[in-house]
């Protein structure tokens, strides 16, 4: 059984049975819950379900956050790219579309899947759902490719943090863009080692990057962290896809990752004292907001 | 931890903590009254004070207690379904001194008057800890099959309930006791390995001196 704390030993086990991270992710899980892998796989599939209806349900021009905060933009994203006007191109203007209405939809209370949390839901489905639609992926290779993303976040877990509260937006934003990258590469045929090339380098993006919620709200800047996210993702992954290796080992940035989450400062950490919360229109919003609810 | 954990839970957003978990408190106190609230009382201290409607807090605990999962589709709009089914309810903004930030207090009443006081914390990733029960300390996650058994405190009830656990196989992984004075109402609490059938409960309730017998599946 694995022990989900060292992706170059799964990579290597991988290698050597001549399967894909996600297979090997799948058959130990299988083991490991004391199930089969078919049921593995259904279940996943129904997160993968959900993922697409939280796309459709946060892709909305009225769609509106609690309160009242953010909403809307995945919409003006998504005219953006029905009119094919876009710099960054097709293919990324609908990532950056899907992982804003998905982190839309946590807003505005809809229906999601935390992957690896809520805050940072919209990074793998803007990564998977894309590829699905865009480069004609099947639904079981975008099913493999989430338990390969799983099978990371649970190492970055069981090594690091996924919570913004521990580790600042590096462990929830940070640690869905790793997991993104490595699907991306999984689903584009990469090797292991490609995947943990990827999921390194999109960590390595996002190193530092504190959590600083305004009004401690997962809105501002959370939603748009979602986007620059999955852009991080595609950018690590077609890099990894390329041959370009990362040079700290994916293991050695996990632990790096867990180091700077633990020199932050607790301002930083999901307390809404520190950063962009700190700001004064921030703490103008917040005082309205607090206002507006004591007045209802 | 399994892979979902990571890729989950299918949840309502926006907040793990502030949303799911309030969910599930609000599930584990319906669940340990076991009959419809009529009425409930919702004290909120700490962070969930402070954000509870801009993570819509109240309507996650309120959907709890109306019985749903933290991922049904119907929790946005638990307030007006209390309403609708004539739940009475009310949410007070409270300090508590010395308890995790985000905590709530709530109580629930039925229509023949059975009263249940449950207060939880949220702490994080949607996972509970629920802290009091009925006013006696308590300390279970709802993350194991959980058994709470209120019972009059008198010899024999412990061993009771743990032999007729063991005549069903059912191995005990954690166990606390909480009394408020001798002889009083006490409540244990107990931690299981493996599922508790239908005909165990049964047992356990006809057990000389046991009160009541509340049964939590595991992440339910």
């Amino acid at each position: 059984m694995l022990d989900y704390m060292n992706l170059c030993r799964m990579a290597q086990l991988a290698r050597e049975r001549s399967i894909s991270l996600g297979a090997l992710v799948l058959a130990d899980q299988a083991e490991q819950m004391e199930t089969t892998e078919e049921k593995i796989l259904e279940t996943m599939d129904r997160q993968l379900t959900v993922m697409e209806q939280s796309a459709e349900k946060g892709c909305s021009a009225t769609i509106r956050s609690m309160s009242g905060l953010t909403g809307g933009d995945a919409w003006k994203m998504y005219e953006r790219a029905c009119r094919g006007v876009s710099i960054c191109g097709d293919f990324c203007v609908n990532a950056i579309t899907t992982a804003l209405a998905v982190a839309e939809c946590n807003a505005a209370m809809g229906r999601i899947v935390a992957s690896p949390t809520a805050g940072s839901c919209g990074i793998l489905p803007g990564a998977v759902l894309t590829m699905m639609r865009k480069k004609k992926i099947e639904r079981k290779t975008a099913i493999m490719a989430l338990i390969c993303a799983g099978g990371i976040g649970m190492v970055i877990a069981n090594k690091a943090s996924l919570s913004g509260a521990a580790g600042g937006c590096q462990a929830e934003c940070g640690s869905a863009s790793a997991m993104a990258a490595a699907a991306l590469v999984e689903m584009a045929g990469g090797t292991p080692q490609m995947a943990l090339d990827a999921a390194a380098m999109a960590l390595k993006n996002q190193m530092g990057l504190v959590c600083d919620p305004v009004a401690g709200l997962v809105e501002v800047p959370c939603i748009k962290r979602n986007a620059a996210g999955v852009m991080i993702a595609i950018t690590a992954a077609d890099m990894a896809l390329a041959g370009i290796q990362s040079v700290i080992p994916v293991d050695e940035v996990i632990e790096a990752m867990r180091d700077v989450g633990e020199a932050m400062p607790c301002a930083l950490r999901e307390t809404a004292q520190g950063g962009i919360a700190a700001t004064p229109t921030a703490r103008e919003l917040t005082r309205k907001i607090f206002e507006k609810g004591e007045n209802k | 931890m399994n892979i979902f954990d990571i890729i989950g839970p299918v949840m309502i957003g926006p907040s793990s903590s502030h949303t799911a978990g309030a969910a599930r408190i609000g599930y584990v106190a319906r669940k340990i009254l076991a009959k419809e609230p009529v009425r409930a009382e919702i004290d909120l201290a700490g962070s969930f004070a402070e954000t509870y409607r801009g993570h819509g807090t109240d309507r996650a605990i309120i959907a709890g207690i109306l019985g749903m999962k933290p991922d049904h589709e119907d929790l946005p709009r638990s307030l007006e379904i209390a309403r609708e089914k004539g739940l009475q309810y009310r949410i007070e903004t409270v300090r508590l001194p010395k308890c995790h930030p985000n905590t709530a207090v709530i109580r629930l009443w039925a229509e023949d008057g059975d009263m249940t006081e449950v207060e939880g914390a949220s702490v994080g990733g949607g996972n509970i800890l629920i802290t009091r029960l009925n006013g006696l300390e308590s300390a279970f996650t709802g993350q194991c099959n959980t058994l709470i058994i209120p019972h009059r405190d008198t010899y024999g009830v412990i061993a009771g309930v743990a032999q007729a656990l063991a005549a069903f196989r059912i191995n005990i992984g954690n166990f606390r006791l909480t009394r408020q004075a001798k002889g009083n109402t006490a409540i244990m609490t107990l931690e299981v390995d493996g599922d508790v059938s239908r005909e165990l409960l049964m047992l356990l309730r006809a057990l000389p001196n046991v009160l009541h017998v509340v049964y939590l599946h595991a992440n339910e």
